[in-house]
């Protein structure tokens, strides 16, 4: 649904967005990860049709956004970052007006407000002026300004932002829901957000995608993907590690926490042999080592070890190629 | 779908966005209290012991110099600063469409406020006798004067976020407009430029163009002028809305 070939943006001599080039279906959502200025909104104010590229395309539904940016615009429905809207105006009213450039009138139009009030839940503030709400409200009817015409590509530059944890909850469930049946791009800082929401994740700095797979494989990058995390009750930190560490399969062994008589370690596989098995063999160690085991735990990774490593300024350029 | 209901739903929203802001209520108050004062002491309008309303015309270029970029200011810069352009922008319309619907909101907005002198009308027809003629085509011009000068307002209002800037900008370019066909101006430049010279700048003049108006009479050369200027500047627009998105 949405085709993003090489796209390019420069402003004077500085390239927001370099050669970036990704497609998402329908059924999925995707999170755009990033620090901030790696050019995130940017590719989505491309894609919208609001920024020309540089250099590139974009093919929204079959559309170029180039050629046919209206066929591409009634397609989408966006988000801007930050919520921007008409503060004198009320909620119905700039609903009805994003609806009226929709197209929408008439019963069309009534039916198309009354769904978007009732997802966003606005009933209760439909005649109160923009700029008297709070800001989740606000951010909540420029979200419903993005539904009104039920379009099949949904762009969000920071859905989530500015919002209390029950609203976050809320707009990803929402999110996740709409997902099924459309195509959608989101931006976010928030890592969680992209384990809970997205199928798929982009990680873009500077300007260039450094990562693109799902959150569950992008966890398993993360140096402690698999990695074991052992308590055990009375041998010494020292013994523990020494023990473990000797061990063919552990590349090495981390001390957690060390409050005789109980100990914390964390055991790295060997990268080569990451495998389920890894977590029964240390548990075998500890057996025959006749610790008291009191808890082994198999992590799952970090996204936002993954996140940093990637995005950090002098890991970046290896992790791209 | 053609372009006019869009056009339309982007004036309707403006003009209620004036109405819906103090905006609107300080302007036309303002407006209505400068008139009444310059055609009664500066216009002399009893004295002339004339049924007309030439005195009330004859100070709208100065009137509008000041009132009508404060009105325009706020079109697209207001927009740039708040980032309501890019929800506009991507709404299914067309940039001309989004320039097209702001700029007739606003004219409507001005024409409403002449429309609220007509207070001055009715006096002198119940006074004398005017031809009404007169005073229709003096309406006319300077609705078309209005709109000159909220054309211009509009192109400086997408230069810059900042609204105090448009309206200075705005102010200063349509004093140039008003200056070229200024009689002490034309008289300063015949001294020593060819009359070629001097003719060609006060053909720029929005005075030299609102005088024909003021003795009721609508030449097409003028129409013309008011409508160039409005388009010209309308299509600046454009080009600045473009120009600050390619980067």
């Amino acid at each position: 649904m949405i085709l993003v070939g090489n796209l390019t943006k420069a402003f004077g001599p500085k390239t927001a967005v370099n050669k970036v080039s990704f497609r998402v279906e329908r059924g999925e959502v995707l999170g755009f990860l990033g620090p901030n200025g790696a050019g995130k909104s940017t590719t989505m104010r491309m894609i919208t049709g609001y920024l020309p590229p540089t250099a590139g395309r974009v093919t929204v539904c079959g559309f170029d956004v180039g050629d046919q940016p209206l066929e591409v615009k009634r397609r989408i429905g966006y988000l801007p970052e930050s919520a921007p809207l008409y503060p004198e105006m009320t909620v119905l009213g700039f609903l009805g007006f994003a609806a009226e450039l929709r197209g929408l009138r008439g019963e069309e139009k009534k039916k198309a407000l009354h769904r978007v009030v009732e997802a966003c839940s606005l009933d209760t503030v439909l005649h109160q002026a923009v700029d008297t709400l709070s800001k989740g409200f606000r951010h909540r009817t420029c979200l419903a300004q993005a539904l009104v015409h039920d379009p099949e590509v949904l762009i969000m530059d920071e859905p989530t932002e500015g919002l209390d944890p029950n609203q976050k909850y809320e707009v990803r469930t929402l999110i996740r829901r709409m997902g099924e049946k459309k195509a959608i791009i989101f931006s976010t800082h928030i890592l969680e957000e992209v384990e809970a929401a997205c199928t798929r994740a982009i990680i873009i700095d500077r300007g260039a995608i450094v990562a693109n797979s799902t959150p569950a494989e992008l966890k398993a990058r993360s140096e402690r993907s698999g990695a074991v995390l052992l308590t055990v009750r009375g041998p010494t930190a020292a013994t523990v590690s020494a023990a473990l560490g000797s061990q063919p399969s552990v590349a090495r062994c981390e001390i957690v926490s060390d409050a005789p008589p109980q100990v914390v370690v964390r055991v790295y596989p060997e990268r080569s042999r990451l495998t389920a098995a890894f977590t029964a063999q240390v548990a075998d160690a500890a057996m025959r080592e006749d610790w008291l085991v009191e808890e082994v735990h198999t992590e799952e990774g970090r996204l936002d070890d993954v996140f940093r490593s990637l995005t950090r300024p002098d890991t970046a350029p290896e992790a791209a190629a | 779908m053609s372009a006019w209901p869009n056009i339309w739903t982007i004036a309707k929203r403006e003009l209620r966005g004036y109405f819906d802001s103090p905006v609107a209520y300080v302007f036309i108050v303002i407006y209505l209290l400068l008139a009444g004062f310059f055609t009664f002491t500066f216009g002399a309008f009893f004295d002339r012991g004339e049924a007309s309303l030439g005195a009330f015309f004859m100070w709208m270029p100065w009137l509008f110099l000041f009132l009508v970029p404060a009105v325009g200011m706020r079109l697209w810069s207001e927009e740039r600063r708040s980032g309501t352009i890019e929800l506009l922008l991507t709404f299914p319309v067309t940039a001309w469409q989004a320039i097209l619907g702001k700029f007739l909101a606003s004219w409507l907005f001005i024409a409403i406020a002449l429309a609220l002198t007509f207070p001055i009308w009715v006096t002198v027809n119940w006074l004398g006798n005017p031809d009404n003629g007169v005073i229709f085509a003096g309406y006319v011009g300077s609705l078309l004067l209005a709109g000159a000068y909220l054309a211009v307002s509009c192109m400086t209002s997408a230069l810059t976020r900042n609204q105090v800037v448009s309206f200075i900008l705005a102010v200063v370019i349509c004093l140039g407009l008003v200056m070229a066909g200024f009689t002490p101006v034309t008289d300063l430049l015949a001294r020593w430029a060819a009359a070629w010279f001097v003719d060609g700048v006060a053909a720029f003049s929005v005075l030299s163009h609102f005088d024909g108006f003021l003795k009721g009479v609508l030449d097409s050369r003028d129409v013309v002028f008011f409508a160039s200027v409005i388009g010209y500047a309308l299509f600046v627009t454009g080009v600045v809305l473009r120009g600050h998105r390619a980067g």
